[in-house]
Protein backbone atom coordinates (compact mmCIF):
# COMPACT_ATOMS: atom_id res chain seq x y z
CA UNK A 1 0.00 0.00 0.00
CA UNK A 2 1.21 3.35 -0.67
CA UNK A 3 1.30 5.74 2.05
CA UNK A 4 -2.29 7.89 0.87
CA UNK A 5 -3.78 4.45 0.76
CA UNK A 6 -2.55 4.19 4.38
CA UNK A 7 -4.30 7.74 4.86
CA UNK A 8 -6.98 6.25 3.62
CA UNK A 9 -7.42 3.07 5.41
CA UNK A 10 -6.66 4.60 8.71
CA UNK A 11 -9.35 7.35 8.32
CA UNK A 12 -12.28 4.96 7.02
CA UNK A 13 -11.07 2.30 9.58
CA UNK A 14 -11.40 5.55 12.60
CA UNK A 15 -13.81 7.78 11.08
CA UNK A 16 -16.00 7.26 14.04
CA UNK A 17 -13.11 8.27 16.48
CA UNK A 18 -11.84 11.18 13.82
CA UNK A 19 -15.58 12.97 13.47
CA UNK A 20 -15.66 13.06 17.52
CA UNK A 21 -12.11 14.66 17.68
CA UNK A 22 -12.87 17.06 15.07
CA UNK A 23 -16.24 17.89 16.74
CA UNK A 24 -14.85 18.10 20.58
CA UNK A 25 -11.74 20.41 19.13
CA UNK A 26 -14.63 22.85 16.99
CA UNK A 27 -16.60 22.87 20.17
CA UNK A 28 -13.39 23.81 22.69
CA UNK A 29 -12.46 26.64 20.10
CA UNK A 30 -15.86 28.19 19.44
CA UNK A 31 -16.72 30.26 22.03
CA UNK A 32 -13.03 31.84 21.62
CA UNK A 33 -14.31 32.63 17.95
CA UNK A 34 -18.22 33.30 19.03
CA UNK A 35 -18.25 35.25 22.41
CA UNK A 36 -21.85 36.68 21.53
CA UNK A 37 -23.65 35.46 24.48
CA UNK A 38 -27.38 35.26 22.17
CA UNK A 39 -25.66 32.79 19.79
CA UNK A 40 -23.96 31.07 22.74
CA UNK A 41 -27.02 30.68 24.54
CA UNK A 42 -28.80 29.52 20.81
CA UNK A 43 -25.74 26.77 20.63
CA UNK A 44 -26.51 25.48 24.39
CA UNK A 45 -30.00 25.61 22.96
CA UNK A 46 -28.74 23.05 20.73
CA UNK A 47 -26.88 20.56 22.84
CA UNK A 48 -29.89 20.20 25.68
CA UNK A 49 -32.43 19.19 22.32
CA UNK A 50 -29.78 17.48 20.76
CA UNK A 51 -29.49 15.58 24.19
CA UNK A 52 -33.28 14.32 24.31
CA UNK A 53 -33.30 13.80 20.60
CA UNK A 54 -30.24 11.70 20.59
CA UNK A 55 -31.96 8.88 23.17
CA UNK A 56 -35.25 9.48 21.36
CA UNK A 57 -33.73 8.61 17.94
CA UNK A 58 -32.88 5.39 19.22
CA UNK A 59 -36.27 4.99 20.01
CA UNK A 60 -37.47 5.72 17.04
CA UNK A 61 -35.04 4.85 14.63
CA UNK A 62 -33.84 1.46 16.16
CA UNK A 63 -36.13 0.51 18.07
CA UNK A 64 -38.61 1.83 15.38
CA UNK A 65 -41.44 2.83 18.02
CA UNK A 66 -42.56 6.32 18.39
CA UNK A 67 -43.73 8.61 20.95
CA UNK A 68 -44.93 11.81 20.96
CA UNK A 69 -44.70 12.38 24.68
CA UNK A 70 -41.16 12.67 25.55
CA UNK A 71 -41.07 15.98 26.58
CA UNK A 72 -43.21 14.64 29.63
CA UNK A 73 -39.70 13.13 30.87
CA UNK A 74 -38.05 16.12 29.77
CA UNK A 75 -40.52 18.39 31.63
CA UNK A 76 -40.14 15.64 34.61
CA UNK A 77 -36.23 16.21 34.92
CA UNK A 78 -36.83 19.77 34.35
CA UNK A 79 -39.16 20.21 37.17
CA UNK A 80 -37.97 17.20 39.15
CA UNK A 81 -34.52 18.94 39.36
CA UNK A 82 -36.33 22.52 40.68
CA UNK A 83 -37.81 20.92 43.35
CA UNK A 84 -35.34 19.02 44.39
CA UNK A 85 -32.98 21.55 44.82
CA UNK A 86 -35.17 24.51 46.00
CA UNK A 87 -38.45 22.89 47.95
CA UNK A 88 -36.19 19.68 49.17
CA UNK A 89 -32.48 21.51 49.29
CA UNK A 90 -30.95 18.76 47.79
CA UNK A 91 -27.22 19.81 45.85
CA UNK A 92 -27.96 19.87 41.95
CA UNK A 93 -25.68 17.38 41.01
CA UNK A 94 -27.32 14.76 43.14
CA UNK A 95 -30.59 16.23 42.73
CA UNK A 96 -29.83 15.57 38.97
CA UNK A 97 -28.89 11.68 38.97
CA UNK A 98 -31.65 10.85 41.49
CA UNK A 99 -34.42 12.66 39.29
CA UNK A 100 -33.13 10.55 36.42
CA UNK A 101 -33.12 7.61 37.81
CA UNK A 102 -36.56 8.54 39.06
CA UNK A 103 -37.86 8.88 35.87
CA UNK A 104 -36.34 6.06 34.37
CA UNK A 105 -38.31 4.13 36.92
CA UNK A 106 -41.45 6.05 35.61
CA UNK A 107 -40.20 5.37 32.25
CA UNK A 108 -40.12 1.50 33.12
CA UNK A 109 -43.77 1.40 34.76
CA UNK A 110 -45.00 3.71 31.73
CA UNK A 111 -43.35 1.25 29.50
CA UNK A 112 -44.14 -1.98 30.24
CA UNK A 113 -47.97 -1.86 29.41
CA UNK A 114 -47.30 0.40 27.04
CA UNK A 115 -45.04 -0.79 24.77
CA UNK A 116 -47.41 -4.26 24.06
CA UNK A 117 -48.66 -1.12 21.87
CA UNK A 118 -47.59 0.31 18.32
CA UNK A 119 -48.10 2.41 15.51
CA UNK A 120 -50.60 4.53 16.27
CA UNK A 121 -52.07 3.07 19.23
CA UNK A 122 -48.42 4.08 20.95
CA UNK A 123 -48.26 7.60 19.33
CA UNK A 124 -51.86 8.00 20.93
CA UNK A 125 -50.84 6.67 24.49
CA UNK A 126 -47.60 8.33 24.56
CA UNK A 127 -49.20 11.44 23.63
CA UNK A 128 -51.49 10.94 26.71
CA UNK A 129 -48.77 10.40 28.68
CA UNK A 130 -47.48 14.20 27.60
CA UNK A 131 -51.01 15.04 28.38
CA UNK A 132 -50.70 13.98 31.68
CA UNK A 133 -47.64 15.67 32.92
CA UNK A 134 -48.33 18.92 31.34
CA UNK A 135 -51.61 18.84 33.18
CA UNK A 136 -49.86 18.10 36.61
CA UNK A 137 -47.12 20.61 35.94
CA UNK A 138 -50.16 23.00 34.89
CA UNK A 139 -52.46 22.59 37.73
CA UNK A 140 -50.70 20.89 40.97
CA UNK A 141 -49.88 24.59 42.01
CA UNK A 142 -48.50 24.10 45.43
CA UNK A 143 -45.59 21.87 44.26
CA UNK A 144 -45.00 23.08 40.46
CA UNK A 145 -45.74 26.96 40.51
CA UNK A 146 -48.43 26.24 38.41
CA UNK A 147 -48.72 28.42 34.94
CA UNK A 148 -46.67 31.01 36.58
CA UNK A 149 -43.24 28.40 36.08
CA UNK A 150 -40.66 27.22 38.99
CA UNK A 151 -37.91 29.95 39.47
CA UNK A 152 -34.74 30.28 41.34
CA UNK A 153 -33.30 27.20 40.76
CA UNK A 154 -30.07 27.08 41.59
CA UNK A 155 -26.72 26.79 38.85
CA UNK A 156 -24.56 23.89 38.68
CA UNK A 157 -21.48 23.97 39.81
CA UNK A 158 -18.17 22.17 40.56
CA UNK A 159 -15.67 23.67 43.46
CA UNK A 160 -15.28 27.32 42.90
CA UNK A 161 -16.54 26.94 38.75
CA UNK A 162 -19.86 28.15 38.98
CA UNK A 163 -21.86 27.42 35.68
CA UNK A 164 -23.99 30.64 35.26
CA UNK A 165 -22.54 32.11 32.02
CA UNK A 166 -22.64 31.14 28.78
CA UNK A 167 -19.61 30.63 28.08
CA UNK A 168 -19.18 28.04 31.03
CA UNK A 169 -22.60 26.64 30.17
CA UNK A 170 -21.09 25.83 26.77
CA UNK A 171 -18.77 23.32 28.32
CA UNK A 172 -20.98 21.68 30.77
CA UNK A 173 -24.17 21.21 28.10
CA UNK A 174 -21.83 20.53 25.32
CA UNK A 175 -19.68 18.04 27.42
CA UNK A 176 -22.89 16.22 28.87
CA UNK A 177 -23.96 16.08 24.54
CA UNK A 178 -20.80 14.47 23.72
CA UNK A 179 -20.52 12.11 26.00
CA UNK A 180 -23.95 10.95 25.60
CA UNK A 181 -23.02 11.07 21.53
CA UNK A 182 -20.51 8.87 22.44
CA UNK A 183 -22.56 6.39 24.22
CA UNK A 184 -25.09 6.72 21.77
CA UNK A 185 -22.37 6.00 19.27
CA UNK A 186 -20.84 2.50 21.33
CA UNK A 187 -24.29 1.74 21.49
CA UNK A 188 -25.58 1.09 17.70
CA UNK A 189 -21.95 0.20 16.53
CA UNK A 190 -22.23 -3.09 19.15
CA UNK A 191 -24.16 -6.14 18.66
CA UNK A 192 -27.01 -5.08 21.12
CA UNK A 193 -27.18 -2.12 18.18
CA UNK A 194 -27.53 -4.71 15.80
CA UNK A 195 -30.29 -6.11 17.86
CA UNK A 196 -32.00 -3.10 18.21
CA UNK A 197 -31.61 -1.94 14.06
CA UNK A 198 -33.01 -5.70 13.34
CA UNK A 199 -35.84 -5.04 15.52
CA UNK A 200 -36.49 -1.53 13.32
CA UNK A 201 -35.98 -2.93 10.30
CA UNK A 202 -38.68 -6.10 10.90
CA UNK A 203 -40.03 -7.36 14.54
CA UNK A 204 -40.48 -10.67 13.59
CA UNK A 205 -36.92 -11.29 12.11
CA UNK A 206 -35.40 -9.81 15.32
CA UNK A 207 -37.67 -12.03 17.07
CA UNK A 208 -36.20 -14.95 15.59
CA UNK A 209 -32.53 -13.95 15.75
CA UNK A 210 -32.53 -14.22 19.37
CA UNK A 211 -33.52 -10.35 19.92
CA UNK A 212 -36.29 -10.19 22.52
CA UNK A 213 -37.91 -7.62 21.25
CA UNK A 214 -40.20 -6.36 24.35
CA UNK A 215 -37.46 -6.01 26.51
CA UNK A 216 -35.52 -4.12 24.11
CA UNK A 217 -38.25 -1.77 23.67
CA UNK A 218 -38.76 -1.21 27.10
CA UNK A 219 -34.87 -0.72 27.89
CA UNK A 220 -34.79 1.82 25.20
CA UNK A 221 -37.88 3.53 26.13
CA UNK A 222 -36.18 3.88 29.69
CA UNK A 223 -32.84 4.90 28.48
CA UNK A 224 -34.41 7.47 25.94
CA UNK A 225 -37.04 8.69 28.98
CA UNK A 226 -33.14 9.59 31.31
CA UNK A 227 -31.73 10.97 28.32
CA UNK A 228 -34.24 13.62 28.49
CA UNK A 229 -34.81 13.95 31.98
CA UNK A 230 -31.08 15.19 32.28
CA UNK A 231 -31.18 17.15 29.52
CA UNK A 232 -34.57 18.71 31.42
CA UNK A 233 -32.40 18.72 34.61
CA UNK A 234 -29.81 20.62 32.49
CA UNK A 235 -32.21 23.21 31.25
CA UNK A 236 -33.67 23.95 34.81
CA UNK A 237 -30.33 24.31 36.13
CA UNK A 238 -29.00 26.77 33.17
CA UNK A 239 -32.47 28.92 32.80
CA UNK A 240 -33.15 28.78 36.49
CA UNK A 241 -36.65 29.12 35.52
CA UNK A 242 -39.02 26.77 33.86
CA UNK A 243 -42.67 26.91 32.67
CA UNK A 244 -45.09 24.17 32.09
CA UNK A 245 -45.51 25.51 28.09
CA UNK A 246 -41.61 24.28 27.30
CA UNK A 247 -42.89 20.95 27.98
CA UNK A 248 -46.29 20.54 26.22
CA UNK A 249 -47.35 18.40 23.64
CA UNK A 250 -45.49 20.55 20.74
CA UNK A 251 -42.35 20.37 22.27
CA UNK A 252 -42.52 15.96 21.57
CA UNK A 253 -43.66 16.89 18.14
CA UNK A 254 -40.89 19.25 17.69
CA UNK A 255 -38.25 16.60 19.32
CA UNK A 256 -39.89 14.00 16.85
CA UNK A 257 -39.32 16.39 13.80
CA UNK A 258 -35.87 16.67 14.64
CA UNK A 259 -35.53 12.86 14.66
CA UNK A 260 -37.27 12.83 11.43
CA UNK A 261 -34.64 15.96 10.18
CA UNK A 262 -31.80 13.61 11.64
CA UNK A 263 -32.78 11.19 9.55
CA UNK A 264 -34.14 7.70 11.63
CA UNK A 265 -31.15 5.55 13.66
CA UNK A 266 -28.79 7.70 12.28
CA UNK A 267 -26.49 9.49 15.51
CA UNK A 268 -24.84 11.90 13.96
CA UNK A 269 -28.02 13.15 12.39
CA UNK A 270 -29.67 13.53 15.58
CA UNK A 271 -27.57 16.85 16.57
CA UNK A 272 -28.35 17.93 13.22
CA UNK A 273 -31.66 17.77 13.25
CA UNK A 274 -31.70 19.77 16.73
CA UNK A 275 -29.02 22.62 15.62
CA UNK A 276 -31.51 22.58 12.36
CA UNK A 277 -34.88 23.14 13.90
CA UNK A 278 -33.40 24.97 16.85
CA UNK A 279 -31.74 27.75 14.59
CA UNK A 280 -34.36 27.99 11.76
CA UNK A 281 -36.75 31.05 13.40
CA UNK A 282 -33.13 32.63 13.44
CA UNK A 283 -32.63 32.59 10.08
CA UNK A 284 -35.79 33.09 8.76
CA UNK A 285 -38.10 35.60 10.96
CA UNK A 286 -41.22 34.48 9.48
CA UNK A 287 -41.06 30.89 10.85
CA UNK A 288 -41.49 32.75 14.19
CA UNK A 289 -44.77 33.53 13.76
CA UNK A 290 -46.06 30.77 11.45
CA UNK A 291 -43.60 27.64 13.57
CA UNK A 292 -46.21 24.80 14.01
CA UNK A 293 -47.20 25.84 10.29
CA UNK A 294 -43.58 25.40 9.16
CA UNK A 295 -42.98 22.59 11.48
CA UNK A 296 -45.17 20.43 10.32
CA UNK A 297 -44.67 21.18 6.53
CA UNK A 298 -41.09 20.18 6.87
CA UNK A 299 -42.50 16.98 8.52
CA UNK A 300 -45.01 16.09 6.00
CA UNK A 301 -42.28 16.89 3.40
CA UNK A 302 -39.38 14.93 4.48
CA UNK A 303 -41.53 11.53 5.55
CA UNK A 304 -42.97 12.10 1.62
CA UNK A 305 -40.19 12.04 -0.11
CA UNK A 306 -37.14 10.05 2.15
CA UNK A 307 -39.18 8.24 4.73
CA UNK A 308 -35.91 7.21 6.36
CA UNK A 309 -35.16 10.98 7.63
CA UNK A 310 -33.50 13.78 5.59
CA UNK A 311 -29.76 12.60 6.68
CA UNK A 312 -30.19 8.76 6.84
CA UNK A 313 -32.46 9.28 3.66
CA UNK A 314 -29.68 11.28 1.57
CA UNK A 315 -26.92 8.77 2.83
CA UNK A 316 -28.38 5.43 2.19
CA UNK A 317 -28.76 6.58 -1.23
CA UNK A 318 -25.27 7.71 -1.37
CA UNK A 319 -24.51 4.57 -0.43
CA UNK A 320 -27.29 2.64 -2.65
CA UNK A 321 -26.16 4.25 -5.69
CA UNK A 322 -22.16 3.44 -4.53
CA UNK A 323 -23.09 -0.23 -4.58
CA UNK A 324 -24.75 -0.51 -7.71
CA UNK A 325 -21.86 1.78 -9.33
CA UNK A 326 -19.19 -0.99 -7.96
CA UNK A 327 -21.60 -3.76 -9.10
CA UNK A 328 -21.98 -2.80 -12.86
CA UNK A 329 -18.15 -1.88 -12.75
CA UNK A 330 -17.30 -5.23 -11.64
CA UNK A 331 -19.20 -7.02 -13.85
CA UNK A 332 -17.68 -4.56 -16.62
CA UNK B 1 -33.55 -34.10 18.40
CA UNK B 2 -37.23 -32.65 17.60
CA UNK B 3 -40.42 -33.86 18.26
CA UNK B 4 -43.65 -32.99 17.54
CA UNK B 5 -46.33 -34.93 19.40
CA UNK B 6 -50.50 -34.15 18.37
CA UNK B 7 -49.54 -30.55 17.55
CA UNK B 8 -52.94 -28.49 16.34
CA UNK B 9 -53.34 -25.39 15.33
CA UNK B 10 -56.65 -23.19 14.88
CA UNK B 11 -57.12 -20.02 13.44
CA UNK B 12 -60.30 -18.98 14.23
CA UNK B 13 -62.61 -22.05 14.20
CA UNK B 14 -60.54 -23.26 11.40
CA UNK B 15 -57.74 -25.82 11.59
CA UNK B 16 -54.73 -25.29 9.70
CA UNK B 17 -53.12 -28.42 12.09
CA UNK B 18 -54.89 -31.31 12.99
CA UNK B 19 -52.98 -33.66 15.39
CA UNK B 20 -49.61 -33.33 13.69
CA UNK B 21 -46.76 -35.71 15.21
CA UNK B 22 -43.57 -35.83 13.75
CA UNK B 23 -39.61 -36.05 14.70
CA UNK B 24 -36.50 -34.32 13.41
CA UNK B 25 -33.62 -37.16 14.14
CA UNK B 26 -30.10 -35.59 14.66
CA UNK B 27 -27.54 -35.66 12.36
CA UNK B 28 -30.26 -35.55 8.94
CA UNK B 29 -31.73 -33.79 6.53
CA UNK B 30 -35.87 -34.12 7.26
CA UNK B 31 -38.08 -32.41 4.50
CA UNK B 32 -41.45 -31.47 5.32
CA UNK B 33 -43.24 -31.11 1.38
CA UNK B 34 -47.04 -30.85 0.93
CA UNK B 35 -48.96 -29.30 -1.41
CA UNK B 36 -50.16 -25.08 -0.67
CA UNK B 37 -52.05 -24.65 2.07
CA UNK B 38 -50.81 -27.81 4.01
CA UNK B 39 -50.10 -26.05 6.81
CA UNK B 40 -46.08 -26.27 6.56
CA UNK B 41 -45.87 -22.60 7.13
CA UNK B 42 -47.92 -22.85 10.34
CA UNK B 43 -46.00 -25.61 11.40
CA UNK B 44 -42.65 -23.89 11.12
CA UNK B 45 -44.61 -21.02 12.79
CA UNK B 46 -45.29 -22.99 15.68
CA UNK B 47 -41.96 -24.92 16.07
CA UNK B 48 -40.07 -21.42 16.30
CA UNK B 49 -42.15 -19.53 18.47
CA UNK B 50 -43.66 -17.44 15.95
CA UNK B 51 -47.10 -18.29 17.80
CA UNK B 52 -47.88 -21.27 20.14
CA UNK B 53 -49.86 -24.36 18.88
CA UNK B 54 -53.16 -24.45 20.23
CA UNK B 55 -52.87 -27.96 21.35
CA UNK B 56 -49.84 -30.71 21.56
CA UNK B 57 -46.47 -30.85 22.50
CA UNK B 58 -42.61 -29.55 21.50
CA UNK B 59 -40.13 -30.77 22.48
CA UNK B 60 -36.28 -29.61 21.71
CA UNK B 61 -33.18 -31.93 23.11
CA UNK B 62 -36.23 -32.81 25.97
CA UNK B 63 -37.49 -29.52 26.70
CA UNK B 64 -40.80 -28.53 26.14
CA UNK B 65 -40.73 -25.45 23.78
CA UNK B 66 -44.14 -25.12 22.84
CA UNK B 67 -45.41 -21.76 23.81
CA UNK B 68 -41.93 -20.29 24.35
CA UNK B 69 -41.59 -16.70 22.55
CA UNK B 70 -39.36 -17.02 19.40
CA UNK B 71 -36.15 -15.55 21.35
CA UNK B 72 -36.29 -17.85 23.55
CA UNK B 73 -36.16 -20.78 21.30
CA UNK B 74 -33.69 -18.98 18.90
CA UNK B 75 -31.48 -18.88 21.86
CA UNK B 76 -32.30 -22.88 22.26
CA UNK B 77 -30.40 -23.55 19.24
CA UNK B 78 -32.79 -23.63 16.50
CA UNK B 79 -32.22 -20.90 13.71
CA UNK B 80 -34.68 -20.19 10.57
CA UNK B 81 -34.53 -18.34 7.77
CA UNK B 82 -37.73 -17.50 5.98
CA UNK B 83 -39.75 -18.04 2.99
CA UNK B 84 -40.51 -14.49 1.99
CA UNK B 85 -36.66 -12.88 2.44
CA UNK B 86 -36.87 -11.08 5.82
CA UNK B 87 -33.22 -9.34 5.27
CA UNK B 88 -32.72 -5.74 6.75
CA UNK B 89 -32.34 -3.78 3.27
CA UNK B 90 -30.25 -0.95 5.08
CA UNK B 91 -27.74 -3.12 6.69
CA UNK B 92 -24.62 -4.15 4.95
CA UNK B 93 -24.53 -7.70 3.91
CA UNK B 94 -22.09 -8.24 6.38
CA UNK B 95 -24.02 -6.86 9.72
CA UNK B 96 -26.78 -8.76 8.23
CA UNK B 97 -25.09 -11.90 8.79
CA UNK B 98 -23.21 -10.49 11.97
CA UNK B 99 -27.55 -10.13 13.41
CA UNK B 100 -27.32 -14.15 13.37
CA UNK B 101 -24.89 -13.74 16.12
CA UNK B 102 -27.30 -11.74 18.43
CA UNK B 103 -28.52 -15.22 19.98
CA UNK B 104 -25.04 -15.73 21.46
CA UNK B 105 -25.86 -12.38 24.14
CA UNK B 106 -23.30 -12.10 26.29
CA UNK B 107 -23.30 -8.37 26.25
CA UNK B 108 -25.80 -6.23 28.04
CA UNK B 109 -26.66 -2.36 26.69
CA UNK B 110 -25.13 -0.77 29.37
CA UNK B 111 -21.71 -3.12 28.81
CA UNK B 112 -22.19 -1.81 25.21
CA UNK B 113 -22.49 1.73 25.68
CA UNK B 114 -19.08 1.51 27.74
CA UNK B 115 -17.44 0.04 24.73
CA UNK B 116 -15.48 -2.22 27.30
CA UNK B 117 -12.68 -3.48 25.42
CA UNK B 118 -13.53 -7.04 26.48
CA UNK B 119 -16.62 -6.73 24.11
CA UNK B 120 -14.05 -5.50 21.44
CA UNK B 121 -12.19 -8.78 21.41
CA UNK B 122 -15.57 -10.41 20.70
CA UNK B 123 -16.97 -7.76 18.07
CA UNK B 124 -13.84 -9.07 16.85
CA UNK B 125 -14.23 -12.71 17.14
CA UNK B 126 -17.74 -12.02 15.86
CA UNK B 127 -17.01 -11.09 12.60
CA UNK B 128 -14.43 -13.21 12.08
CA UNK B 129 -16.99 -16.02 12.60
CA UNK B 130 -19.51 -13.78 9.98
CA UNK B 131 -16.48 -13.88 7.16
CA UNK B 132 -16.22 -16.83 7.23
CA UNK B 133 -19.95 -17.88 6.96
CA UNK B 134 -19.78 -15.24 3.90
CA UNK B 135 -17.36 -17.08 2.42
CA UNK B 136 -18.44 -20.55 2.56
CA UNK B 137 -21.54 -18.82 0.56
CA UNK B 138 -18.98 -16.54 -1.89
CA UNK B 139 -20.76 -13.23 -0.08
CA UNK B 140 -17.37 -12.22 1.28
CA UNK B 141 -16.88 -9.49 -1.89
CA UNK B 142 -19.88 -8.04 -1.11
CA UNK B 143 -19.86 -7.67 2.80
CA UNK B 144 -20.02 -4.06 2.76
CA UNK B 145 -23.31 -4.02 0.45
CA UNK B 146 -26.37 -2.97 1.65
CA UNK B 147 -27.77 -5.60 1.11
CA UNK B 148 -31.02 -3.95 -0.88
CA UNK B 149 -29.37 -3.89 -4.17
CA UNK B 150 -28.27 -7.46 -4.04
CA UNK B 151 -29.51 -9.93 -6.30
CA UNK B 152 -32.16 -12.30 -5.43
CA UNK B 153 -29.75 -15.15 -5.25
CA UNK B 154 -27.34 -13.72 -3.31
CA UNK B 155 -30.03 -12.21 -0.78
CA UNK B 156 -31.23 -15.95 -0.27
CA UNK B 157 -27.58 -16.80 0.42
CA UNK B 158 -27.30 -14.05 2.75
CA UNK B 159 -30.08 -15.24 4.92
CA UNK B 160 -28.56 -18.79 4.94
CA UNK B 161 -25.49 -17.38 5.46
CA UNK B 162 -27.30 -15.51 8.90
CA UNK B 163 -29.07 -18.49 10.06
CA UNK B 164 -25.47 -20.72 10.17
CA UNK B 165 -23.62 -18.30 11.38
CA UNK B 166 -25.24 -19.00 15.03
CA UNK B 167 -23.96 -22.55 14.50
CA UNK B 168 -27.55 -23.80 15.21
CA UNK B 169 -28.45 -27.08 16.38
CA UNK B 170 -31.54 -27.48 13.99
CA UNK B 171 -31.94 -25.47 11.34
CA UNK B 172 -35.23 -24.74 9.71
CA UNK B 173 -35.03 -23.79 6.14
CA UNK B 174 -38.40 -22.38 4.80
CA UNK B 175 -38.49 -22.74 1.20
CA UNK B 176 -34.37 -21.90 0.63
CA UNK B 177 -34.40 -22.48 -3.11
CA UNK B 178 -38.31 -20.61 -4.10
CA UNK B 179 -37.43 -18.26 -7.28
CA UNK B 180 -34.15 -19.53 -7.98
CA UNK B 181 -33.04 -20.77 -11.21
CA UNK B 182 -31.93 -24.33 -11.83
CA UNK B 183 -28.11 -23.59 -11.80
CA UNK B 184 -28.88 -21.63 -8.39
CA UNK B 185 -31.05 -24.19 -7.07
CA UNK B 186 -27.76 -27.09 -7.56
CA UNK B 187 -25.79 -24.47 -5.97
CA UNK B 188 -27.96 -24.47 -2.79
CA UNK B 189 -28.29 -28.35 -3.02
CA UNK B 190 -24.68 -28.83 -2.91
CA UNK B 191 -24.52 -26.33 0.01
CA UNK B 192 -27.24 -28.22 2.16
CA UNK B 193 -25.57 -31.36 1.12
CA UNK B 194 -22.30 -29.81 2.37
CA UNK B 195 -24.16 -28.75 6.02
CA UNK B 196 -25.55 -31.97 6.75
CA UNK B 197 -22.44 -33.87 5.85
CA UNK B 198 -20.39 -31.42 8.32
CA UNK B 199 -22.80 -32.57 11.19
CA UNK B 200 -26.13 -30.52 10.97
CA UNK B 201 -29.30 -31.40 11.24
CA UNK B 202 -31.63 -29.76 9.31
CA UNK B 203 -35.67 -29.67 8.48
CA UNK B 204 -36.53 -28.12 4.89
CA UNK B 205 -39.64 -27.03 3.83
CA UNK B 206 -39.86 -27.34 -0.20
CA UNK B 207 -41.60 -27.02 -2.89
CA UNK B 208 -38.74 -28.34 -5.16
CA UNK B 209 -39.29 -32.30 -5.50
CA UNK B 210 -36.24 -32.86 -6.96
CA UNK B 211 -34.05 -31.18 -4.74
CA UNK B 212 -36.34 -32.97 -1.82
CA UNK B 213 -35.62 -36.34 -3.50
CA UNK B 214 -32.06 -35.46 -3.82
CA UNK B 215 -31.09 -35.20 -0.96
CA UNK B 216 -33.50 -35.67 1.89
CA UNK B 217 -32.96 -38.48 4.03
CA UNK B 218 -36.68 -38.36 5.60
CA UNK B 219 -39.51 -36.73 4.08
CA UNK B 220 -42.69 -36.16 6.13
CA UNK B 221 -45.98 -35.52 3.73
CA UNK B 222 -48.48 -33.12 5.35
CA UNK B 223 -51.71 -32.68 3.87
CA UNK B 224 -54.73 -30.53 4.72
CA UNK B 225 -52.93 -30.07 8.24
CA UNK B 226 -52.68 -33.63 8.57
CA UNK B 227 -49.26 -35.73 8.47
CA UNK B 228 -49.94 -38.14 5.75
CA UNK B 229 -46.93 -40.02 5.59
CA UNK B 230 -43.44 -40.33 6.50
CA UNK B 231 -40.70 -42.01 5.08
CA UNK B 232 -37.55 -41.98 3.20
CA UNK B 233 -37.48 -40.25 -0.64
CA UNK B 234 -38.44 -43.45 -1.82
CA UNK B 235 -40.67 -44.80 0.33
CA UNK B 236 -43.16 -41.51 0.22
CA UNK B 237 -42.58 -41.75 -3.16
CA UNK B 238 -44.63 -44.60 -4.01
CA UNK B 239 -47.17 -44.58 -0.79
CA UNK B 240 -50.30 -44.40 -3.06
CA UNK B 241 -51.55 -41.54 -0.15
CA UNK B 242 -49.07 -39.16 -0.89
CA UNK B 243 -49.55 -39.51 -4.90
CA UNK B 244 -53.18 -38.94 -4.66
CA UNK B 245 -52.23 -35.68 -2.53
CA UNK B 246 -49.37 -34.22 -3.76
CA UNK B 247 -47.29 -36.45 -6.23
CA UNK B 248 -49.89 -37.55 -8.65
CA UNK B 249 -51.38 -34.04 -8.83
CA UNK B 250 -47.67 -32.99 -9.81
CA UNK B 251 -47.48 -35.18 -12.54
CA UNK B 252 -50.75 -34.48 -13.94
CA UNK B 253 -50.07 -30.45 -14.21
CA UNK B 254 -45.75 -31.07 -15.38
Amino acid sequence: MTGRQNILYFITLHRTGLFVTLMAAGLIIFPYIEDNPYTLGLTNLIAINAIVVLGLNLFIGFAGQISLGHAAFFGLGAYGSGIATVTFGLAPWPAMFLVALLVGLIALLVGIPVLRLSGHYLAMATLGLNYVVHTILLQWDEVTGGPSGFAGIPSLSIGDLTFDDPVSRHYLLWGFAMACLLLCLNLVRSGVGRGLAALAGDETAAASLGVDTRAAKVKIFVLSAVLASLAGSLFAHCYQYVSPDTFGIFASTDFVIMVVIGGMGSIWGSVFGAAFLTLIPEWVEFFDTYKDFVHGGILVLVLMFLPQGLITGLTDMIRVRLALWRRDHAAA
Amino acid sequence: MLRLDGVSKFFGGLPALQDVSLSVPAGHLTALIGPNGAGKSTLINCMTGVFPPSSGSIRFLDQEISGLPAHRVTRLGIHRTFQNLRLFPRLSVLDNVLTGLTCEGGESMLMAMLRLPYLRHRERRLRLKALEAMDRFGLADKAQWPAGVLAYGDKKRVELARAIVGSPKLLLLDEPVAGLNAEETAAVGDQLKNLRRAGHTILLVEHDMDLVMSIADLVVVLDSGRCIATGTAGEVRRNPLVLEAYLGRMEATA
